[in-house]
């Protein structure tokens, strides 16, 4: 036990508070002579390659997720040769798109065309740079935090526009259009309800959202004060990620594909990507917003206690940080397998219902949750975030 | 290294512009991998544009009635609005009832356009 807090506090660099696994890259680097600008720039892009890799990962366990409970749901056996239980399908997927040839249409235009899936995709890697795992485990805390993402989002359907005109398809330009149209109008709900969550944080700072609902479990998380602008986010979250009901883009009985017909090969892997990248992150960020993020369903202190170990000791640190992880990963994976249940559960809308559910329904309440929210806090000071 | 990093007067951003370069590249490599590895032939029908099996029948970059510009529009309104929502937000704990009265006279005024547009039609589909 000894040995182990030793090495713990030492290689872990535990001493603040949670995980900080910066300062101990630098510390040991420094042992080893390196000046300590030099051991902080070494240490810049690892963060960034490691929520690189994790949200990589976190893509192919979703396809193959997918693909497995959609089979189970339809009373099939889903993929189950390549690998255990198929899990090496999404791999053998990928592949097999990246040596496939790709076909730019002679009568589109080339360079909107390869531009189209880039600027999709990239806007929804970047948004991970916000993603806390834990309490410095996230790549920057930057200052508009949350904010970013919600700019970083309405970048998308400029791509998506392009890649819908530039097919010169009647079915890729219907399908854009639709895609921008769907995308502009549930932005609007979903910055609202992300807005009365910030209004009770007081910062636009995940860390911050996620550090005051952890101050009684379970029961400090914001779902239980803002179950309204739960729902809202996720029906908007769902709409963004043209899940179904909201799949309409890519209807395959009307537009064949959408804006996605005319792809082959990488390109198409690219949007693919995408969209399953923006899936597993908006699962964290529904986690990180309303449901405590890292945080366990049981106040840590507790825990400390009935463990007998005082709150900052090393090992409890070193437990709560990894455990964090998990917990993090955990609530977004349960909010992935809702979104594939209710992808075989909820029958698509049309677009005049969707729109109409967007900006008759879903804005007006949202505003309303805003100001209610307002006034919440203006009464009970100490319920909703001082 | 250090006048470049000390360019940014914000901190945490030049861990945004590294991982815009990391984000960039995730994309231009696989587009090049892609083309060093695949296939290439140009036979046949093959860039032909996809109109369920037959041949296109004109293009699709002519005129037509999007119906969704009025959306646009009324989207470039509420956006704004949201945006300038965030900083009072952010500040609400410590400005109290008279900015909470301030925001509903601005939403109010906002709800009175979201009613207009919805009694012009402008939030009708069809």
């Amino acid at each position: 036990m000894m040995t182990f807090t030793f090495f713990a506090t030492s290689y872990l660099g535990i001493a603040g508070p949670g995980l900080d696994l910066k300062s101990s890259f630098v510390d040991s680097l420094q042992s080893f002579g390196l000046s300590t600008e030099m051991a902080r720039l070494l240490w810049l892009p690892l963060p960034m390659l490691l929520v690189l890799t994790a949200a990589m990962v976190g893509v192919l366990v979703t396809v193959w997720l997918e693909r497995k409970i959609s089979a189970a749901a339809q009373q099939r056996i889903g993929p189950e040769f390549a690998g255990a239980l198929g899990v090496l399908q999404p791999m053998a997927d990928g592949l097999k798109l990246l040596v496939k040839e790709d076909v730019i249409p002679a009568r589109a235009d080339g360079l909107l065309f390869s531009l189209g899936p880039v600027l999709v995709l990239v806007p929804v890697i970047l948004s991970w740079l916000i993603v806390p795992f834990g309490q410095t485990l996230l790549i920057s805390n930057v200052g508009v935090g949350i904010f970013l993402w919600i700019s970083l989002s309405s970048i998308q359907p400029i791509g998506l526009l392009m890649s819908g005109y530039a097919s010169n398809n009647k079915y890729s330009l219907l399908g854009g259009l639709r895609a921008a149209a769907q995308s502009i109008s549930y932005e609007i709900p979903l910055a609202l309800s992300v807005l009365a969550v910030v209004m009770m944080s007081n910062s636009l700072s995940t860390v911050e959202i996620v550090n005051l609902q952890n101050d009684a479990g379970l029961l400090s998380w914001n779902v239980w004060r803002q179950p309204v602008g739960f729902v809202i986010f996720w029906i908007c979250v769902l709409a963004e990620c043209e899940r179904l009901p909201f799949d309409l883009p890519e209807a395959e009985e009307e537009l064949v594909a959408g804006y996605q017909t005319e792809y082959a090969g990488m390109k198409f892997a690219l949007f693919y990507l995408g969209s399953y990248i923006n899936l597993v992150l908006s699962a964290l960020l529904v986690s990180v917003l309303y449901l405590g993020g890292w945080g366990f369903p049981i106040p840590v202190e507790w825990l400390a206690s009935w463990l007998s170990q005082p709150i900052d000791a090393p090992l409890i640190q070193l437990v709560t940080g990894s455990v964090g992880i998990v917990m993090t990963v955990l609530k977004a994976y349960l909010l992935v397998f809702l979104a594939i249940l209710l992808r075989w559960t909820t029958p698509r809308v049309r677009i005049d219902q969707l729109l109409d559910l967007g900006w008759k329904f879903l804005l007006p309440i949202s505003l309303v949750n805003l100001l209610v929210t307002a006034a919440l806090k203006l009464l009970f000071p100490l319920a909703f975030g001082g | 290294m250090k006048s470049g990093l000390s360019m940014f007067s914000l901190p945490g951003y030049d861990a945004f512009l590294g991982f815009l370069l990391i984000a960039a590249a995730v994309p231009i490599l696989a587009l090049v991998t892609n083309k060093l590895i695949s296939p290439r032939s140009r036979e046949g029908e093959r860039e032909l544009t996809y109109e369920s099996g037959m041949e296109p029948i004109g293009g699709a970059w002519i005129q037509f009635n999007i119906r969704y510009y009025m959306f646009a529009l009324v989207f470039v309104i509420f956006d704004v609005e949201t945006v300038f929502l965030y900083p009072w937000a952010v500040a609400f704990n410590r400005l109290g009832l008279l900015a909470f009265i301030e925001a509903l006279i601005f939403i109010a005024i906002l709800v009175v356009a979201l009613a207009y547009a919805w009694r012009k039609g402008a939030l009708e589909w069809s």
